[in-house]
């Protein structure tokens, strides 16, 4: 079963066709990887599925509904969530915090709600802690919950930035090279996390330029190069693929 | 959740404690300054809790006070008794309006206090919502500069308007009468109760916010404020959020003028001035910009210092100096929220063994 589509998505920055006509679908319950070469136009992929930029042409369909003139707000509410190239934590904020965050969607407490601190919201919250807590211990780190989350190193902030997309329930996450800037070992986990995430029931669409880590996790790779898709066939395929060893590594085959 | 509430006892106790302080000394007359401070401060806390919590900034709330003291003002001073018209008539039968008497024994029917109230905190609320829509799309340096337009267009209209009182305002405004024979004036023999009144709807405004802050809204403000892009990614609808804790602050700011109003018995054109604001942010700037306690604090004081008269003419130099002061040496402000644990982080040697399990 398809639970995003693209269809014939085309973006333009002045002079710049970023993304040209590219149409490719994402199954439910799978982990699929877009990759490229610097410049292709992930991240702008991701920003247009994510409701961060809107689309000039073309739609984006998920779950059966057409989401490419929602904001990103409205796309989180409907169950896909993402995270970003430059973690974006919330600072002066713990890591409970942060994560709780996540469960705003979950939650309906509003303005006024809040200020009379009505019985409603008591139990409300307490959920929104037990639901964040789980999450913690999911992703083992629960020790960190009274840290400040941007005080944590590096690689646990990706943690702790998954932990919070986690905490929304998404249907869908997107993950915006979640091992840039980890070291080996870190990398080996976070394929590992994402493969239980799957698990978890969670589909992954994820950019990544760390090839081994793409070719492990993935069921499926799209390949795109200048904002076209290039190829989309599973990782074995795509590694034979003539065209893109072709982008990859140049016209001179060795 | 008594945690939350034991600081709001014991500011309640220092209230106490500072009438008692007053009474024992026989120095009474304090308390009419320091219940102008009341309401002022209900402005400074509504105002941190857009500056601090939500990261926006204001620079027009003199603006909004001033909207609520002149409609009250207007309101409850404008003679409708030679009006004859059917809106009059259907009012006067509903009992909105009131008669009384006015300083030369003439009689005045004018709208009742309560409906005053209420029309200026909805004028409040619909400016609030028609300029901060778009205004709030703006950050930083746009922001201050568009809503310092605000409060510089309420000020200049108050100022050119006849009805209005143009330069000298509008006075004669009577007491806003509250159940229980209880009234709010500047007369004399109030005094402690007046005090008592004004404090107390600062302590309920800071428990409401006290409560806000922690709760889910609380978090996704403060969530806007630090990363708005992934708290929209996080499906919190960052404008709408941020334009109703724009209106929520308004709203504070407007009460405290219709009452500050009622209190000294009319309002200036000066309430609406630019100084104003650049008080109220100077005052949430020093508090800790994110600390209700602390701006409340700074309130207290620095009200009470300005309004005693102790800094002289230099008055709006010293709210600047400030603001300056603060931003180039304290840009978290004075009484930031962190103050204590940062204190104890730099004088113990080992500050990151000390946070392992």
């Amino acid at each position: 079963m398809t639970l995003l589509s693209v269809r014939g998505v085309s973006k333009r920055f002045g002079g710049l066709q970023a993304v040209n006509d590219l149409s490719f679908d994402v199954a439910a319950g799978a982990i699929k990887a877009l990759i490229g070469p610097n410049g292709a136009g992930k991240t702008t992929i991701f920003n247009l599925i994510s409701g961060f930029l809107p689309p000039d042409s073309g739609e984006i369909v998920f779950g059966g509904e057409g989401i490419h003139a929602m904001s990103s707000c409205e796309v989180a509410t409907r169950g896909m969530v993402r995270t970003f190239q430059h973690i974006r934590l919330f600072p002066k904020m713990t890591v409970l915090e942060n994560i709780m965050v996540g469960r705003h969607v979950h939650s309906r407490a509003g303005f006024l709600a809040g200020m009379l601190n009505l019985p409603f919201t008591w139990k409300e919250e307490r959920r929104i802690r037990e639901k964040s807590r789980e999450i913690m211990e999911l992703l083992g780190i629960v020790d960190h919950a009274g840290t400040e989350a941007i005080s944590l190193a590096y690689g646990q902030q990706r943690v702790v930035e998954i932990g919070r997309a986690l905490a929304c329930e998404p249907k869908l996450l997107l993950l915006d090279e979640p091992a840039a800037g980890l070291n080996m070992r870190e990398t080996n986990g976070m394929g590992e996390l994402i493969s239980r995430i799957r698990d978890l029931g969670v589909t992954v669409l994820l950019v990544e330029h760390d090839m081994s880590l793409v070719m492990k996790i993935s069921d499926e790779v799209v390949v795109v190069s200048y904002g076209e898709k290039i190829a989309e066939d599973r990782p074995l395929a795509i590694q034979k693929n003539r065209e893109v060893i072709r982008v990859y590594l140049g016209d001179d085959e060795c | 959740m008594a945690r939350r509430y034991l600081p709001v006892a014991a500011f309640a106790g220092l209230i106490v404690a500072i009438q008692l302080g007053t009474l024992s000394i026989g120095a009474e007359y304090h308390l009419t300054q320091l219940t102008m401070t009341a309401y002022y401060s209900l402005v400074v806390v509504g105002l941190c809790m857009l500056i601090g919590y939500a990261g926006q900034i204001s620079l027009g709330h003199a603006g909004f006070f001033a909207i609520g003291g002149y409609v009250t003002a207007f309101l409850t001073t404008w003679d409708l008794k030679t009006n004859h018209g059917a809106v009059v008539s259907l009012l006067e039968r509903s009992g909105a309006l009131v008669s009384r008497h006015d300083v030369y024994g003439g009689n005045l029917l004018t709208v009742h206090p309560w409906l005053a109230c209420a029309a200026a905190i909805l004028l409040t609320v619909a400016v609030a919502f028609l300029v901060g829509g778009p205004v709030l799309k703006l950050k930083g340096h746009y922001l201050a500069m568009a809503t310092l337009g605000i409060g510089i267009i309420v000020y200049r209209i108050v100022l050119g308007t006849d009805f209005l009182g143009a330069s000298d305002g509008i006075s004669e405004v009577p007491g806003f009468p509250l159940p229980g024979g209880l009234l709010i004036s500047g007369d004399a023999s109030s005094r402690i109760s007046n005090y008592y009144l004004a404090w107390g709807l600062v302590i309920l405004g800071m428990a409401l916010l006290l409560n806000l802050i922690q709760s889910r809204v609380g978090r996704a403000l403060s969530a806007v404020h630090g990363a708005e892009d992934a708290a929209g990614a996080m499906g919190i609808p960052t404008s709408r959020y941020k334009l109703n804790v724009f209106v929520l602050s308004a709203v504070f700011a407007g009460l405290a003028g219709v009452f500050l109003t009622h209190y000294n018995g009319g309002i200036g054109p000066s309430e609406a001035g630019v100084m104003k604001s650049v008080r109220y942010v100077a005052i949430v700037a020093i508090g800790g910009m994110a600390n209700l306690w602390g701006s409340l604090s700074m309130s207290l004081v620095l009200n009470y210092l300005s309004l005693r008269g102790y800094f002289g003419t230099y008055d709006d130099t010293v709210f600047g100096a400030i603001l300056i002061l603060i931003m180039l040496f304290a840009p978290d402000g004075l009484l930031r929220r962190h103050l204590v644990s940062d204190l104890k982080r730099m004088v113990s040697r080992n500050p990151v063994e000390e946070d392992a399990p």
